[in-house]
């Protein structure tokens, strides 16, 4: 890949990573951070391409643990962070109210 | 197919953004990790297209079945109160994937473009150290590994094998495709150590900072290791999640009061010289029934929850007793502090847990001001959070931690198992003071007891 066009998707996404965190109320930090840790469990798909394309015993012994460690990344970080976020509910009289208010 | 596979990783990369905007706020966020679960299950079946996999199939799925397997039944069993360890667990497995990547990589020796080859080297030593790193934060938060471990000239000896690693990967770079591959497994080795001793000093109330700051550790690694195989999808989410976990990183550590330098190279504790002032007056008991009658008459009640709490399973008791109180028109409202529970958030987890809807649960800014117009608060497992030393007393190793100003309410119930100072062994003033009440006993019994007593009145 062109190195520049790299630069510019790095910088990007940091900026994009940093606005979207920066409004985050204190509660949702532990749900957040299991969340961000499952999405860099797209690091599967990188550890799928190695296997597929390894060459002899020791690569392809290290790409298996790759890609073994990498599923549990993602599959771990989606199953507890699901878990979480799945409990938050808003009292029921009060459904409205935080509706509107679009927080807390 | 290539096209395919192309869109289907701007599609992913776009619902990972989407998700995570999305859990920035209770009411969406439920929706953003599926909308996120949705775009990687499409990236990784896509995957499997993939023209640069010409084999392994068969075993590449195996290796996924065990991973997610193993992963998913852990996940769902685990309990609440030790989500963080989980979290950092799942995360070593990133990022020690992110090195495996580059190990693969760099052991064909095949020559490579410098850039390339530079940011295959410093994933695989961000990532490794990721990975041994959120081990040891795992194994400390688990139990299995107890008490920091500290001797001297220790920052000196971290810095040394950091240098080293550095070196080595700088050598490696340098070399083109003439490294030996013992000085790559040296340089892996090494990264390891230095991951495993950065961690060991630390202590176990400031490992959630520690094991944020290797989430974005891992994510950055990722990133790279996304560009050494050119895969914008990698490259995106693997960067944002590098740059949105350090700044969560800073925010957790700013809740904690507790500067990030702090947390890596000092102790808890550290700071305050000479004797902190010794509390004056004394603890005064309270039976359960006159609790009940109190909160019962009272116009607003403020729960203060600590892990202490959580510890004895208590919440579903309490807000079992704050149904009954909010049924009698009685206003309750949970006061929690940004340490409360193991790091910023799991106490709102574990309340929201027993079925808290977080719209009554207020965080420390936003329920401050209110205690001087509240009639009762009650502390049940928390300690150092409402120790108005933290305010007052310049000698206390809690001076200048922002606390709940528990003591300003018109009466003040702690329940507490029995006389002692606790977790931290600091004296708390507020158990002295003349509006504080002692209710001794176990959190759940004295949940249990409150409820009973609400229900006879």
């Amino acid at each position: 890949m062109e190195g520049f066009v790299a630069l510019y998707i790095f910088m990007l996404a940091a900026v994009t990573g940093y606005e979207l965190i920066s409004k985050v109320p204190v509660i949702l930090h532990t749900p957040l951070m299991s969340g961000s840790n499952f999405i860099h469990g797209i690091v599967l798909v990188g550890a799928m391409v190695v296997m597929g394309h390894a060459e002899g015993a020791t690569e392809t012994i290290i790409g298996f643990i790759a890609v073994l460690l990498a599923a549990g990344n993602a599959v771990g970080g989606y199953v507890v962070t699901e878990r979480m976020l799945e409990m938050f509910k808003p009292s029921e009289k009060n459904l409205e109210s935080s509706k509107k208010k679009g927080g807390h | 197919m290539d096209l395919v596979i192309q869109i289907t990783y701007f599609i992913g990369a776009f619902l990972f953004i989407l998700g995570l905007k999305q859990m920035g706020s209770p009411i969406t966020a439920r929706r953003g990790i599926v909308w996120a679960g949705i775009g990687m299950l499409m990236a990784t079946i896509i995957t499997y297209f993939h023209s640069e996999i010409h084999h392994n199939y068969i075993w590449m799925t195996i290796a996924i079945g065990i991973g997610g397997a193993i992963a998913y039944i852990s996940g769902k069993k685990v309990a609440m109160t030790d989500m963080p360890q989980m979290i950092a667990l799942y995360n070593g497995m990133g990022g020690g994937a992110a090195a495996a990547i580059a190990a693969v990589e760099l052991v064909r020796q095949e020559p490579m473009d410098p850039i390339v080859q530079t940011l295959a080297v410093l994933g695989a030593l961000i990532g490794t150290v990721a990975f041994s790193g959120s081990l040891v934060a795992f194994a400390k938060l688990q139990g299995i590994m107890r008490g920091v471990i500290r001797f001297p000239m220790q920052q000196w000896m971290n810095a040394l094998v950091f240098v080293l690693t550095l070196t080595l990967g700088l050598a490696i770079i340098l070399s083109g495709n003439q490294y030996a591959i013992a000085t790559l497994t040296i340089f892996f080795i090494l990264a390891l150590v230095f991951g495993v001793m950065m961690t060991v000093p630390i202590g176990g109330a400031d490992m959630p900072v520690v094991i944020s700051l290797y989430n974005a550790l891992t994510g950055l690694a990722v990133g790279f290791e996304g560009y050494v195989l050119g895969n914008p999808a990698m490259m995106i989410a693997g960067v944002v999640v590098g740059s949105a976990g350090t700044l969560l990183t800073q925010l957790m550590a700013k809740a904690m009061n507790r500067p990030i330098s702090n947390v890596l190279f000092s102790n808890f504790g550290d700071g305050g010289d000479g004797e902190a002032a010794e509390a004056t007056g004394s603890m005064k008991e309270i039976d359960s029934t006159d609790v009940a009658v109190m909160m019962a008459f009272a116009e607003k009640v403020v729960i203060i929850p600590g892990y202490g709490m959580a510890v004895a399973q208590a919440q579903h008791k309490v807000w079992e007793m704050t149904k009954q109180l909010q049924e009698r028109g009685v206003t309750v409202k949970f006061a929690i502090h940004p340490v409360a529970g193991r790091m910023p958030g799991h106490m709102n987890v574990l309340l929201a847990e027993a079925g808290v809807p977080y719209d009554i649960i207020y965080d420390l800014d936003e329920i401050n001001e209110e205690f001087p117009t509240t009639d009762v608060v009650l502390v049940i497992g928390a300690n150092d959070v409402v120790n108005p030393a933290a305010r007052t007393d310049p000698n206390s190793p809690i001076y200048g931690m922002p606390i709940l100003n528990a003591d300003y309410a018109k009466n003040v119930i702690v329940v507490k198992r029995g006389k002692g100072t606790g977790f931290s062994g600091i004296e708390n003033h507020l158990f002295f003071a003349d509006n504080t009440r002692m209710l001794y006993g176990d959190g759940q019994a004295v949940a249990n007891d409150l409820v009973g007593s609400l229900k006879e009145l």
